[in-house]
């Protein structure tokens, strides 16, 4: 397996709080991995750590054989907007555009053309369950219909890398399954490596393996032979 | 699982001959483990014998599988006190997860370890069950939950004893 993203030794403070201290993960590509751990172990800054989000004071972080935390800000940005998607705990989606704008966003910052981008992101609406829906603004969703369309907004751009913060934490039991179900068929087949923060254990599952984060460090099991 | 429970429960849908309710007892509550025949036969008459089932007929073959069986009012009772009948929940305080933490810390060992490989193979069975469920009916994806639910119970209080190994490794080890 190839490694697409990776963090080696990486240290972040908040201040004078140490939030990472000496963090090391490794994800190989099309791999979905959950990363867990209690609240405040570090696992949120990891991710954005991982994600080009935050930089590490120390450390590196290595995507596609690239120092990410050496690139400049402009660098990080186009990196997070071409080659990675984000889904997080509460959608998150833009309240004046209407789910289908939303969707196509990524396209769109990207200098899809817009025809073009919402024809893309109409396509999502039918396959995840969302027919009917692409006019309506955020606040005309239900949490699960909301966090379906911040995933078809993650993945339209057929991201490299999906970056998943609590992608159920607002949702009820059998909304999130549905949500992580559809996370998990879309990423296999698009073939997108998936890095899934959760602390619940029954999201974790649909994960093929799982590290814990502890006081900023990362704890991986053995990796077991499928 | 109450066998003869759950036979009387399938028999209360509809009289059945002793092969249509193995194969749904097999279908619905089997989950790879087949009832053998004989114990099917075996129980189907023992409650007929006292008194919760009756033979309704006897095929001109007059095998087995000839007999077709209806529950009684006594038999249907009996369903229906044992369905609001609550399970008794099971306070699972000695259970071997707990007795591994306590002599760990008794013994001096490395119990956080132990809770370590325990937590990963507890997600590990818990990605089977998650892809039962995926690739399954909606029986097996019901069945699963109830396995992942528990699993996801002993998980929350692996996360609670990992917290409080230190305070616990005191009390053990005055």
């Amino acid at each position: 397996m190839t490694v697409m993203i990776e963090a080696r030794n990486a240290m972040f403070s908040f201040g004078r709080t140490p939030a990472l201290r000496g963090a090391s993960i490794a994800v190989d590509a099309g791999e979905i991995l959950a990363v867990m751990g209690p609240s405040g172990s570090g696992k949120s800054t990891l991710l954005h750590c991982l994600a080009g989000i935050l930089v590490p004071d120390s450390g590196e972080i290595l995507f596609d054989g690239a120092r990410v935390d050496s690139m400049t800000e402009t660098e990080r940005s186009s990196l997070r907007r071409d080659r990675f998607g984000f889904v997080f705990q509460f959608g998150q989606l833009v309240p004046e555009l209407t789910a289908a704008e939303n969707v196509a966003l990524p396209l769109l910052l990207s200098g899809v053309r817009r025809t073009e981008a919402l024809r893309k992101a109409y396509g999502w609406f039918e396959r995840l369950g969302l027919d009917g829906m692409e006019q309506r603004r955020s606040g005309e969703l239900s949490g699960g219909q909301a966090q379906r369309v911040a995933l078809a907004r993650g993945l339209v751009a057929g991201p490299e890398v999906l970056f998943a913060d609590e992608p159920t934490g607002a949702l009820d039991s059998l909304t999130g399954e549905h949500v992580m179900e559809l996370l998990v068929t879309a990423a296999r087949e698009q073939g997108t490596t998936v890095i899934l923060v959760t602390h619940e254990p029954r999201v974790a599952a649909y994960a093929d393996r799982e590290v814990i984060v502890r006081d900023g460090r990362v704890n991986a099991p053995e990796r077991i032979a499928p | 699982m109450s066998v003869p429970l759950t036979l009387l429960g399938l028999l209360e849908r509809e009289p059945s001959h002793g092969y249509d309710l193995k194969r749904d007892y097999d279908a619905y509550f089997g989950r790879g483990k087949p009832l053998p025949f004989g114990q099917v036969y075996s129980t189907l008459s023992r409650l007929a014998r006292d008194g919760k089932v009756v033979i309704s007929e006897v095929g001109p073959g007059a095998g087995p599988d000839r007999k077709r069986y209806i529950i009684t009012d006594l038999g249907a009772t009996e369903v229906d006190q044992w369905l609001i009948q609550p399970v008794e929940p099971e306070p699972h305080l000695q259970t071997v997860l707990f007795a591994k933490v306590v002599l760990s810390l008794m013994l001096d060992r490395p119990a956080s370890d132990y809770l370590d490989t325990q937590r990963s193979s507890h997600l590990q069975r818990m990605r089977e069950l998650t892809e039962i469920k995926r690739a399954g009916s909606l029986v097996d994806a019901l069945l699963a939950d109830h396995g992942l639910y528990h699993l996801e119970a002993d998980l929350r209080w692996i996360e609670m004893t990992g917290a409080r190994l230190d305070a616990l490794r005191k009390t053990v080890r005055p």
